[in-house]
């Protein structure tokens, strides 16, 4: 295979085996040939692609076949029912743990929507939100996701940042200072944004390679989740970045 | 003081785990071991038991571990484990006999003609099949006079894995519980003993019988200092975690099937439906709770089906996305009765049918439909539940995977028109061997302490027009037909 200098010789083998694989299922010999490569340098771009969800092996015949992440790109990004079914053990212990409401959540059509809800562990009335729209600029969950976003954050500006309570984030500096905040410190806090007396805690559940995918976090009252200086209590950040940390390495890791 | 612990051992078909839960029945720490399936023949299902007890040997430890505690802190152990399964051992030695026959294993069919099935059922609320155990010990003795001999005079032990495992923690003591004394066609159901008549139909040796004693008392120490206090059938050990502790209260765990248990209170109900009755569970020296059992025989099955045989999907949580691209089954049904169809039908000869086809129909309405299936064959053990206990089921508390499937469990509470709550301890069939244990030894102080943990993670609200679901329910009965009828040759 020619190699133009100044190009990434490892991203244009890695592509023309994904172009080999998208033609039919093949062994690593058989794409070691085509492609004129040693076989040790073919089965560690196969392992490398393998990794990011990218390629996949069939267990039984040894073949590779194009992975889910490569047909994921098409459709943006994760299935979200998907994300939720990876999630539903660590939400609920998430919730156990902290004794507050779980929400995870993902940008849809520039807003951040309910993937899944876990009552709080009190056995008061609740009603499941799944599905329900949140505004991005005014939640916790929202901030994570448009930290991680920059075209999200500028169609939330044109859209205008409306303000729900005293204490929404309306001018686009002030919104741009907080998701500066959330990425230097790995997670969000938003205190009575969308409703007076309430706030949440969110960090961000990545997938293959860092891609931020969704956000999961707690909701509750203020005195609950904060300090008397308003500042988010250190035992709950914990909680949920832990959580966040371990749907994340069940993401990035074999597909059941 | 230094907080103690439950240790739950669920000894399962493919796995067994062992899990820490805190007095919050919170889980601390989870070891896990697979074990091998073994299929020596068509229709042969074998465990290994021997590798069994050395997986919860390695377990116990790991998950002491993980939890950073020693066994000073563990102040019970309980066990749930898969319920039917023969283990025979040298009483001597320690060491099985055969390969464990599992449940799923069919060697025994054509026993089941001779057997005298009324008798059966009369005692032990069991129709004949060859699920339960006692068709498989007759086995293993037919096929070898000198193990006959042996256990004729109690030198070789038959148990489930409940006993099993009690035998070896204990360093020798043979015991069961009800809950899975009454799985294996050998029970009494109202005596809660061993029934010599079935013993004699079967040519069991009493001597060989482990002793029946209740779900939470303590059975022995497996540690110095660790009282040995609970065992369970897995299903059982589901519907004490879910703590329905009150006549009339249900769950239905959804995996590849389904299995839906009721508890009906302190005395047996029999079904007119093709239910089984079974012992839910018994606490010490307190009344036995009874239950039915009925099974859903195809639910997350069908949708490996879709995935796998159809290709329409990747993976099975995009079943629901699929479905989320109508608004209805278009007038589509699946019936998935893949090898016959369960209770309350009982068409073994039925086979699946997809009615209601029309260039309309697309793989949108075939996922709904797919869904659907689940929450019609729900509703339909749900609805024979209600007629035999005379109960009306109230709520229906859902365990396992397919509970990730929020459409679903929306679709389950509109049509039995009840509410579908999911509890925060995913792991009810642990918790509910933990839970059991923890009584025995007052770590717990009754059900009402227990109750106080259950908090629910997710509640689904019936959300159906009622003319709608009669309707829809009419022409999922209609496709019930179709399948029936399409399998009957003339």
């Amino acid at each position: 295979m020619s190699h133009v200098p100044g190009l990434i010789q490892s991203i244009e083998r890695s592509s023309a085996v994904l172009r080999l694989l998208a033609a039919g299922r093949l062994r690593v010999k058989e794409i070691a040939d085509a492609l004129d490569l040693p076989k040790s340098t073919a089965h560690s771009i196969l392992r490398t692609l393998e990794h990011i969800g990218f390629v996949e092996q069939d267990t039984q015949s040894a073949r590779y076949r194009l992975g889910r992440g490569l047909l994921e790109l098409g459709d943006g990004g994760l299935d979200l029912n998907e994300l939720r079914g990876r999630a539903l053990n660590w939400a609920d212990a998430l919730a156990a743990r902290s004794g507050e409401e779980v929400r995870i959540g993902a940008l849809r059509d520039d807003r951040v929507v309910v993937v899944h809800h876990v009552f709080r562990p009190d056995d008061s009335m609740q009603s499941l939100d799944t599905g329900r729209l949140l505004p991005p600029h005014a939640t916790a969950l929202g901030h994570v996701l448009l930290a991680y976003n920059a075209p999200a954050v500028e169609v939330a500006v044109r859209a205008g940042l409306e303000a729900y309570t005293r204490r929404t984030l309306t001018s686009p500096r002030d919104l741009a200072r907080a998701l500066g905040e959330t990425r230097n410190r790995g997670w969000s806090l938003s205190v009575e944004e969308w409703e007076a007396g309430r706030g949440g805690i969110a960090a961000p559940v990545r997938s293959f390679g860092g891609l931020v995918v969704g956000a999961i976090g707690i909701s509750g009252p203020v005195e609950r989740l904060c300090d008397t200086r308003r500042q988010a209590r250190p035992a709950l950040v914990d909680h949920v970045t832990a959580t966040a940390r371990a749907v994340t390495r069940d993401l990035s890791g074999p597909r059941a | 003081m230094t907080e103690r612990y439950v240790l739950a051992i669920d000894q399962g078909t493919t796995s067994t785990r062992c899990i820490l839960f805190d007095r919050r029945a919170t889980v601390v720490a989870v070891a896990r071991g697979e074990h091998p399936q073994s299929y020596p023949r068509p229709g042969w299902v074998e465990h290994d038991a021997a590798r069994i007890w050395r997986d919860v040997q390695r377990l116990i430890p790991r998950a002491l571990r993980e939890a950073g505690i020693g066994l000073s802190q563990v102040a019970a152990i309980g066990i749930a484990n898969q319920r039917e399964t023969v283990v025979l051992w040298d009483r001597a030695s320690g060491t099985p006999v055969a390969p464990a026959i599992v449940w799923q294993d069919t060697r025994t069919a054509s026993m089941l003609d001779s057997l005298d099935g009324e008798l059966i059922r009369a005692r032990t609320g069991l129709p004949p099949a060859t699920y339960f155990s006692a068709t498989k010990v007759k086995w293993l003795l037919d096929r070898s006079p000198d193990l006959r001999a042996r256990a004729e005079r109690g030198e070789v032990l038959f148990g489930t894995m409940d006993s099993w495992l009690i035998w070896n923690l204990t360093g020798g003591r043979h015991l069961t519980d009800v809950t899975n004394a009454g799985r294996t066609m050998l029970m009494d159901l109202t005596t809660l003993s061993w029934d010599p008549e079935l013993l004699d139909m079967f040519g069991i040796p009493p001597a060989m019988l482990p002793e029946i004693r209740s779900s939470s008392e303590i059975y022995g120490e497996a540690f110095p200092g660790v009282p040995i206090a609970a065992a369970i059938g897995d299903q059982q050990a589901a519907l004490f975690g879910q703590t329905c502790f009150a006549p009339g209260d249900a769950k239905c765990t959804y995996g590849t099937g389904g299995f839906l248990l009721m508890n009906t209170g302190p005395t047996p109900v029999r079904s007119n439906h093709g239910l089984i009755t079974t012992v839910g569970y018994r606490i010490g020296a307190g009344e036995v709770a009874y239950a039915l059992e009925g099974s859903i025989a195809i639910a997350g099955s069908l949708v490996q089906w879709v995935r796998d045989g159809l290709g329409l999907i990747g993976t099975a949580s995009e079943i629901e996305t699929l479905a989320g691209t109508v608004s209805d089954n278009g007038g589509c049904y699946i019936v998935p009765a893949f090898s016959g169809l369960f209770a309350p039908y009982w068409e073994s000869e039925a086979r699946g049918v997809i009615v209601g086809l029309t260039s309309y129909i697309t793989k949108g309405h075939l996922a709904r439909a797919v869904l659907e299936a689940t929450g019609w064959q729900t509703r339909d053990v749900v609805d024979a539940m209600n007629a035999d206990s005379g109960l009306a089921l109230t709520a229906l508390n859902v365990d396992g995977g397919m509970t990730a499937d929020n459409l679903l469990m929306q679709t389950v509470a509109d049509f039995l028109d009840v509410p579908v709550v999911r509890p925060m301890v995913a792991e009810t069939v642990s918790v509910g061997a933990a839970y059991a244990a923890g009584l025995a030894v007052g770590y717990w102080s009754d059900l009402r302490d227990l109750r106080q943990n259950r908090h629910s993670a997710g509640r689904w609200k019936p959300a159906m027009d009622a003319s709608r679901r009669a309707s829809e329910y009419a022409n999922w009965k209609r496709a019930v037909e179709s399948a029936v009828f399409f399998s009957r040759r003339p």
